[in-house]
C-alpha cells in the first residue's frame, strides 16, 4: 500500500515537499535497491540520510511499514558500497567508542571558549562576517565543562537518607561532556529519592550515532561492553536521562537478536532500561516537598521519547508537580525540531527550516522554560531561541524538578 | 541528447531547483496510491511556481510533443498520476497559496497545491466550512480533489467536491488560459465548463486556481456508534434514518470482518458477535443537533441493536470514532496487498449490495472487509490478497469484475469517488455506454487533439 499518509507528518518532506525528501519516496527508493532498478549511488545516499529517524511516519503508517527499520539497513549497505568520508569514520570508529578519546576530541572547543579567544572573537564581531550558518554552528556548543561527568561523579552515590533502590545510571556521551547540570540533576533528584545511582566508569557511548551512519558492527560492540558493564554493577534498573540512549537500549536485544551469546543478558538489560521521567512518576513513590518555581514551562517532545519509547504523559505529569510552574501546551508538541543528532551540521539549511517551525509554535506559548527530554534537542532549542530572539531557558525536566527540590532545601535551611 | 536539451529547457522555466531528473528522482514518481506495478518512469519532474510557468511548460510540450501528467499529492486511488507514456510529470505543490478567503461572498480562492486540510483550518478559523474531507485531507491538494472529484464522509449532507467548484483557471493543452465560472453560485453563462472539468483527472488540463463556495461552520455536533448483531439492522436503520428526513453529516458502516479485525489491531473492546458498526454524526445548529440525535437513537433503537452509544464529550465522541478511524490500516495488516475499491448505488439497494459481494468473495473464496459511506451508497469493499500469490490475483480481479457488474445492475456506478485513471478505464465502458464514451472522446479531443495530457487515463488504448 502507498497511501501516502506517512506525508503529512514527515518533517522533511513538508518542508521541501518533494516525493523522494518523504517516507513513501525513501521506502519506494529501497525496494528500488533491492529489486535492483536502482543502484547505490551518492545521490540516492543524500535521500536516505535526509532521513530524521523520527518515527513519526511509522507512527501514522495504516499497514504499519518500519520505514526506519528499513532506512537503518539500507545504511549498512550505503556503508559496504560507498567508503565512507574519512572524518566520519574517524568520528565513529577511532573516537567516540572510547571515552577518554571523545573527551579529547572536545579540548579544541573547549580552549577556545575558556582561553580569551571566544571573547575576542565575540567582543570584535568577528562572527558578524562569517555566513549565518557558521554563526549558528559557534553558538551550537553551550559552555563546556572543565571536567566530564565521570570523573566529578563517584561511581557509587549514595541515597540520602535510607537505601529504598539500587539504580544504574546511564550516563551517555552528552550528559557526560556538554550537559553535566543534567547529570547531577538527575543524580540528585534519585538520590533524594532514596536511590543509591551507580554510574559505572566503564560506560561507554549507546552506539546511537554508529546505528545512525550505518556502522551497524561497532554499535553491536558498544552494546556488548555496555551490556557487560552493567550487569556486574548488579543493579536492579537503568535510569537515563537522554531519550536517544533510552531509544536504542531499550531495543539492545534486537540490535543483538543474531548473537546468541547475548540473547538473555540483552533482554534483561533493555528490560531494566528506563527513562528518568518514566522511572520517577511510575516506579517509585516521589517525594513530592517541592519549592515553588514561578514561570511557564513547554514541553518538546523528543522522538525518540514520544515515539521512540512511548513516553509522553510522564514528563508532563513531573512538570505539573511543581508548584508555581505552569505548563502551556505548544502547537504540534511532538513535531521534530530539525536536531536529529547531526542533521544540523549535515543538513543545515533543512535543519534551520524545521527548527524555524518549531520556535514559531513555542514562542505563542510565551513560556520562561523550554523543556525537553533530549540533549540533541536541547542543542538544537538553545540555538533556536536564539534565532528567534527568546529569552526562554532551554533544559530539561529533571532540572526543573531539581531546582523545585533545592528551593525546598534552601527554605528549609533558611528557616532553621 | 534531446533529453539533455529537454532538462535544459525545463530548468530555464521553473528554476534548476524545480527540475527532478536523477534515476533516484524518476522512481520517486513512478506511482501513487494505486495498487499498481511502478514500471514506468517519467522523463522529468518539475514544479512550477505559477501560472506563467504552467503555460511555459504546456508550449514547451506542445512544441516538443513531451506528454504531461499533472499531480498533487499522489494520494488518488486509480492510477490517475502513474506516467505510463513516460513524459514530464508537473507538480502543483509549489503553488500552495490560499489567496483569498471572501467572508462577503462566502468563497475561497486558492491555488491548486494546498493541502484540503490547510484549507479546512483556515476557513474554520473564520467560522466558514469547506465540506469535502476525503480521507487522505491531511496530504492531499485540493487541485487534485477537483481533478479526481474527491467525495469523504459527509457526502450525504454535503455533496462532494464538486458541489463546492464554482470557479476555475485551467492552462489547456495548447497553453491557453482558459478561466471559467467565477465568485456566483449562480452562473449559466453557456455550458457549464467549470463542472466540465471537475473530476477530468488531468485530462482536460491543469488547474492553476480554484474558486470554493463555503458554507457557514455548523455551530455542533453529535456522534453516535451503534452496534448490531447483523448487517440487514443496521442497513435497515439507515434507510429509516433517511427516510424521517435526517440527514446525519457522517453515517458510516462497518462490516463483519473489518470489525474483527479493528478489534484485533486496536483491543478497543468492540464485542466479537458485532456484525454492522453504524457511526453517525449530526451537525448542525444545537437545537437541531438535539432533536436529531434523539431520533437517530430512537430509531436505531427499534433495530434490535447490541448497543447504542452517545458521545457526550469531545473526547468521547473521538474515542468513538476510533473504530471507524481504524478501519483501513486494521484491515491493511492483515495480508501484503489491500485493495480499496469504491463502488456506489443508491442508498435503497445497500443491504442488496453488501449481500451480492458477500455472495461473490465467498465463491472466489477470497477475503474482504467491506466498511463506508452507507449514507450515500458508497462502499469500500477492500480486498486483502497478496500481488505475489498470481491464482489468487486472478480470483481477486474475478470477484472484482462481478461487484461492477452487480453495482450497475442495480443502478450503481462503478466509482463514487476515487475516478477511473487506469485502474478501471476498462469498465468505464460498461457504465457510460458507447454512446457516453463517445462525448467523452469527442470532449477530450476538442481540448487536446494531440493527446498530450494524462494519457492513459480514463480511456483505455485511446488513440485520436
Amino acid at each position: 500500500m502507498r497511501c501516502g499518509l506517512c506525508l503529512a507528518v514527515c518533517p522533511t518532506y513538508r518542508e521541501l515537499q518533494i516525493e523522494p525528501a518523504g517516507p513513501r519516496g525513501r521506502v519506494a527508493l529501497i525496494r528500488a535497491v533491492a529489486e535492483g532498478r536502482l543502484s547505490v549511488t551518492k545521490n540516492l545516499a543524500q535521500y536516505i540520510y535526509g532521513c530524521l529517524n523520527c518515527l513519526a511516519c511509522v507512527s501514522v503508517c495504516p499497514p504499519g511499514v518500519r520505514t526506519d527499520e528499513l532506512v537503518s539497513g539500507t545504511k549498512v549497505q550505503i556503508n559496504r558500497e560507498l567508503p565512507p568520508p574519512f572524518l566520519r569514520k574517524l568520528a565513529l570508529q577511532n573516537i567516540s567508542p572510547f571515552p577518554k578519546r571523545l573527551e579529547l576530541s572536545l579540548l579544541p572547543f573547549y580552549l577556545y571558549q575558556q582561553t580569551s579567544l571566544q571573547r575576542v572573537v565575540h567582543r570584535l564581531k568577528v562572527m558578524d562576517a562569517f555566513s549565518e550558518r557558521w554563526r549558528d554552528l559557534e553558538y551550537l556548543l553551550p559552555s563546556l565543562p572543565r571536567k566530564p561527568m565521570r570523573e566529578q561523579l563517584k561511581e557509587v552515590v549514595p541515597a540520602k537518607e535510607v537505601r529504598k533502590h539500587r539504580v544504574g545510571y546511564f550516563l551517555g556521551c552528552a550528559q557526560d561532556l556538554i550537559f553535566t547540570s543534567t547529570a547531577l540533576a538527575t543524580v540528585a533528584v534519585l538520590t533524594e529519592n532514596s536511590c543509591e545511582v551507580v554510574i559505572p566508569k566503564e560506560q561507554r557511548c549507546c552506539g546511537m550515532p554508529h546505528a545512525g551512519y550505518g556502522e551497524i558492527e561497532q554499535a553491536k560492540k558498544l552494546a556488548r561492553h555496555n551490556i557487560n558493564v552493567f550487569t556486574s554493577a548488579g543493579v536492579e534498573v537503568i535510569v537515563t536521562d537522554c531519550a536517544t540512549c533510552g531509544c536504542l537500549t531499550k531495543g539492545y536485544h534486537t540490535l543483538l537478536k543474531d548473537d546468541p551469546d547475548y540473547a538473555e543478558s540483552a533482554l534483561a538489560f533493555s528490560r531494566k532500561v528506563r527513562d528518568i521521567a518514566e522511572f520517577l512518576s511510575q516506579d517509585i513513590n516521589l517525594r513530592q516537598d517541592f519549592g515553588e518555581v514561578k514561570g511557564r514551562a513547554t514541553y518538546h517532545d523528543p522522538c525518540h521519547l514520544a515515539r521512540g519509547q512511548n513516553v509522553v504523559l510522564e514528563p508532563r505529569r513531573l512538570l505539573n508537580l511543581i508548584p508555581g510552574l505552569e505548563l502551556v501546551e505548544m502547537k504540534e508538541p511532538d513535531w521534530c525540531c530539525g536536531g536529529a543528532g547531526t542533521y544540523l551540521l549535515s543538513h543545515y539549511d533543512l535543519s534551520t527550516k524545521i527548527l524555524d517551525r518549531k520556535m514559531a509554535n513555542i514562542a505563542a506559548t510565551n513560556a520562561d522554560f523550554i523543556a525537553t527530554g533530549c540533549p540533541a534537542c536541547q542543542l538544537q532549542l538553545r540555538l533556536g531561541a536564539k534565532r528567534a530572539g527568546l529569552k526562554a531557558q532551554v533544559l530539561r525536566p529533571i532540572e526543573l524538578l531539581n531546582r523545585a527540590y533545592q528551593i525546598a532545601h534552601l527554605r528549609h535551611t533558611s528557616r532553621a | 541528447m534531446i533529453k539533455q536539451n529537454l532538462l535544459k529547457e525545463l530548468r530555464l522555466i521553473v528554476g534548476k531547483e524545480n527540475v527532478l531528473s536523477s534515476p533516484e528522482d524518476l522512481v520517486c514518481y513512478s506511482y501513487d496510491a494505486a495498487p499498481l506495478p511502478a514500471d514506468n518512469l517519467p522523463d522529468a519532474v518539475v514544479l512550477p511556481s505559477s501560472t506563467e510557468e504552467a503555460v511555459n511548460l504546456l508550449h514547451l510540450a506542445k512544441a516538443r510533443g513531451i506528454k504531461v501528467v499533472p499531480r498533487g499529492s499522489g494520494t488518488n486511488l486509480s492510477g490517475g498520476t502513474i506516467p505510463i507514456e513516460g513524459g514530464i510529470i508537473i507538480q502543483l505543490t509549489r503553488m500552495s497559496r490560499i489567496l483569498e478567503i471572501d467572508s462577503h461572498n462566502l468563497t475561497a480562492t486558492v491555488e491548486p497545491g494546498v493541502i484540503t486540510r490547510t484549507l479546512h483550518s483556515a476557513v474554520e478559523q473564520v467560522g466558514l466550512f469547506y465540506p469535502p474531507d476525503p480521507a487522505s485531507a491531511n496530504v492531499s491538494t485540493i487541485g487534485g480533489n477537483v481533478a479526481e472529484c474527491a467525495g469523504g464522509l459527509r457526502g450525504l449532507k454535503y455533496g462532494t467536491t464538486k458541489d463546492y467548484v464554482i470557479g476555475l483557471e485551467t492552462v489547456l493543452a495548447s497553453g491557453e488560459v482558459l478561466v471559467t465560472g467565477g465568485k456566483t453560485v449562480k452562473n449559466v453563462a453557456g455550458y457549464d465548463l467549470t463542472k466540465l472539468m471537475i473530476g477530468s483527472e488531468g485530462t482536460l488540463g491543469i488547474f492553476t486556481k480554484i474558486i470554493l463556495r463555503l458554507i457557514p461552520l455548523p455551530e455542533t455536533k453529535k456522534t453516535l456508534l451503534i452496534l448490531y448483531p447483523n448487517f440487514q439492522a443496521a442497513a435497515s436503520s439507515v434507510s429509516e434514518i433517511i427516510a424521517n428526513r435526517i440527514l446525519p453529516t457522517t453515517l458510516e458502516f462497518l462490516d463483519k470482518v473489518t470489525i474483527n479485525c479493528v478489534e484485533a489491531h486496536t483491543h478497543i473492546g468492540l464485542p466479537r458477535n458485532a456484525e454492522a458498526i453504524l457511526l453517525i454524526e449530526v451537525d448542525g445548529s444545537k437545537w437541531d443537533v438535539e432533536r436529531e440525535a434523539e431520533k437517530v437513537v430512537e430509531i436505531c433503537s427499534r433495530h434490535q441493536p447490541l448497543e447504542v452509544k452517545l458521545a457526550l464529550t469531545p473526547s468521547e465522541a473521538m474515542s468513538l470514532t476510533l473504530a471507524r478511524r481504524s478501519a483501513l490500516a486494521s484491515l491493511s495488516r492483515v495480508r501484503p496487498t489491500t485493495i480499496l475499491e469504491d463502488v456506489t448505488v443508491p442508498p435503497s439497494r445497500l443491504t442488496e449490495m453488501i449481500i451480492e459481494i458477500k455472495r461473490i468473495v465467498q465463491r472466489q473464496d477470497i477475503q474482504v472487509g467491506i466498511f463506508g459511506h452507507a449514507g450515500d451508497g458508497n462502499l469500500h469493499p477492500t480486498f486483502l490478497t497478496n500481488e505475489r500469490d498470481e491464482a489468487e490475483m486472478k480470483r481477486v480481479e474475478a470477484a472484482i469484475r462481478e461487484v461492477f457488474e452487480v453495482t450497475l445492475k442495480l443502478e450503481g456506478t462503478i466509482s463514487g469517488e476515487h475516478g477511473i485513471g487506469l485502474t478501471k478505464a476498462r469498465f468505464l465502458p460498461w457504465q457510460v455506454k458507447p454512446l457516453g464514451l463517445k462525448v467523452m472522446k469527442i470532449i477530450k479531443e476538442g481540448f487536446d487533439p494531440e493527446n498530450i495530457l494524462n494519457p492513459g487515463k480514463i480511456f483505455t488504448g485511446y488513440s485520436p
